[in-house]
């Protein structure tokens, strides 16, 4: 047994204990940490394949920002757990329902033919000095243009209607302007008074 | 590979990185010291001077100090996310030194997405301080925290950005690359087709690393420590070694990509590690500098600051350097025809 096959095993478990974790855990908190792992454990899992540019991505986007904001607003709420555990066993049979045609569908598909293990042979060793950051600079801005395009503009539209939906002005609500905070000069603010020395 | 091959691997990289690890830490104490130094000149004091000859061994005493007080673990907190805390906010701290090439040749991991690591690893620090804070299980140590995410967020997306500048004119993401392209003379390295990205990642560096005139994530005279009110004696000393730690490696990242890492100024000088370590120390310089000189920014000052003026100008500065690497003007922006 080789040492990537060793590493493999080793983050592969923490990686389901932790996705475990995930929907255990009763305190959101905690559920948000577990996936935090989660997403550490499965950029390594894609580091072990040699996809260094998404391992790092993942790390940099999912763990160092989108996580971040996740927890941040997590921990602000004030989750009360019992109301939570009450409707359990009405929801169950549904849950259950849903669980089963997910298992379901997962065996269908892991045994299909086309993504039976053999289709997919264990990838060829690239040399060190393959870049696949360039690689996939490449695939993206040469032959899949216009569907990164179109992403992208998908995004955009989804980051304006996140800041109409939120964005409020209220009329009684004091805002600063900075522009005339930074031109307020001496004279405006200070008065120097000159007096004689108290004896 | 054999047994004693992968064994001798094994030690004599565990033995490069304690050459990398143990002269940062002694870097960590003396630049405590150097701080307290510094701004004792600037306020006009003489700092501390009682410990050995002028104060030497002062960072001695205090981490001996730190080592033999009791870690208190308040009552109501999580225990393990209060312990595990101040190791996640320094581990990310150290593993980033991985991949910081300190001359042509000493870099103890050689990969080609340097660059990308260093940023993830950075980014993977704040989670030190958000759980520190919410495991505290306290309000001044919660609102620390909320801050401080807040704050290193806003500030990532603006260092990305200055970085990306980088990337475009070295055309690399290995930062010995990076410091290859800046060959020539003071004129050749980033700082000076890159000045404003510059500004712009040096400043956000400060915030990133909450120190002065951004820490409002300390802030005493508000929330009296923030995030690390909770923390005594070694567990408080790991906040404080990692914050330390993270200042050099901004320095360290200033120095490789805008002022040509171990590369001399004046080509007849030949180049070498001593002059990585110079401009390092000329960098965090100007960290005590700001520190003793700026009041503390307000959080809607930082806030505007991050996201209203840092961004658009990288921004900008972005389309320029695109629009000049497509003309090829030189002498930096036809790196990458050649």
């Amino acid at each position: 047994m080789g040492f990537q096959v060793v590493v493999f095993w080793i983050f592969s478990l923490v990686l389901i204990g932790a996705a475990v974790g995930v929907i255990t855990t009763r305190n959101p908190v905690q559920a948000a940490l577990w996936l935090v792992l989660a997403f550490f454990n499965s950029a390594i899992i894609w580091m072990l394949m040699e996809a260094e540019f998404l391992a790092i991505t993942l790390v940099l986007v999912y763990v160092g920002a989108v996580m971040v904001l996740f927890l941040f607003v997590v921990m602000m709420l004030d989750v009360n757990l019992v109301p939570q555990r009450e409707g359990f066993t009405r929801y169950l049979p549904l849950g259950g329902l849903i669980a089963a045609t997910i298992v379901v569908q997962m065996i269908f598909l892991i045994r299909m033919r086309w993504f039976s293990a053999e289709n997919y042979p264990a990838p060829v060793p690239r040399d060190a000095d393959y870049s696949n950051t360039e690689e996939l600079g490449l695939a993206i801005y040469t032959d899949y243009l216009f569907q990164f395009e179109v992403a992208a503009v998908i995004l955009l539209v989804a980051i304006i209607a996140a800041i109409a939906l939120t964005m409020r002005r209220r009329p009684d609500t004091k805002y600063q302007t900075p522009g005339e905070q930074v031109k307020v000069k001496k004279e405006d603010r200070l008065r120097v008074v000159s007096m004689d020395a108290e004896k | 590979m054999g047994f004693f091959e992968g064994l001798w691997l094994v030690t004599w990289t565990v033995i490069k990185i304690l050459l990398i690890v143990v002269p940062l830490l002694l870097s960590v104490a003396y630049l405590t010291y150097a701080e307290r130094k510094v701004i004792g000149a600037i306020q006009v004091r003489k700092g501390p001077n009682r410990v050995g000859f002028a104060g030497l061994l002062q960072p001695i005493a205090d981490v001996i100090k730190l080592l033999t007080k009791e870690v208190l673990v308040p009552t109501n907190s999580n225990r393990f996310l209060f312990l595990i805390a101040p190791i996640l906010s320094l581990a990310p701290a150290f593993a980033a030194w991985a991949v910081i090439p300190f001359s042509d040749t000493k870099v103890l991991a050689d990969v080609n997405a340097g660059l990308l690591y260093v940023l993830a690893l950075t980014s993977i620090g704040v989670y030190g301080v958000i759980i520190a804070g919410w495991a505290s299980n306290s309000k001044y140590a919660f609102l620390g925290a909320m801050r401080s995410a807040a704050q290193i967020v806003s500030y990532e997306i603006a260092m990305g950005f200055a970085l990306v500048g980088v990337l475009m004119v070295s055309g690399s993401l290995n930062l010995g690359d990076i410091v290859r392209a800046q060959e020539g003379s003071i004129f050749h390295w980033f700082w000076l087709p890159l000045f404003p990205l510059f500004i712009v990642y040096f400043i956000s560096g400060v915030a990133e690393t909450n120190r002065a005139p951004f820490d409002v994530a300390e802030g005493e005279s508000e929330i009296v420590a923030g995030f690390h009110v909770d923390y005594s004696g070694m567990a408080f000393a790991l906040f404080f070694l990692a914050e330390y730690a993270n200042m050099i490696m901004i320095a360290a990242l200033a120095v490789i990509m805008f002022l040509g890492g171990w590369l001399s100024p004046i080509p007849f000088i030949p180049d070498g590690i001593g002059w990585f370590f110079v401009k390092t120390g000329f960098m965090l310089f100007f960290f005590l500098w700001f520190r003793a000189t700026f009041p503390r920014y307000r959080y809607d000052q930082i806030m505007r600051l991050g996201w209203k003026v840092f961004i658009p100008v990288t921004i900008l500065w972005l389309t320029v350097e695109a629009v000049a690497i497509l003309l090829e003007i030189g002498p930096w922006f036809d790196v990458r025809a050649a």
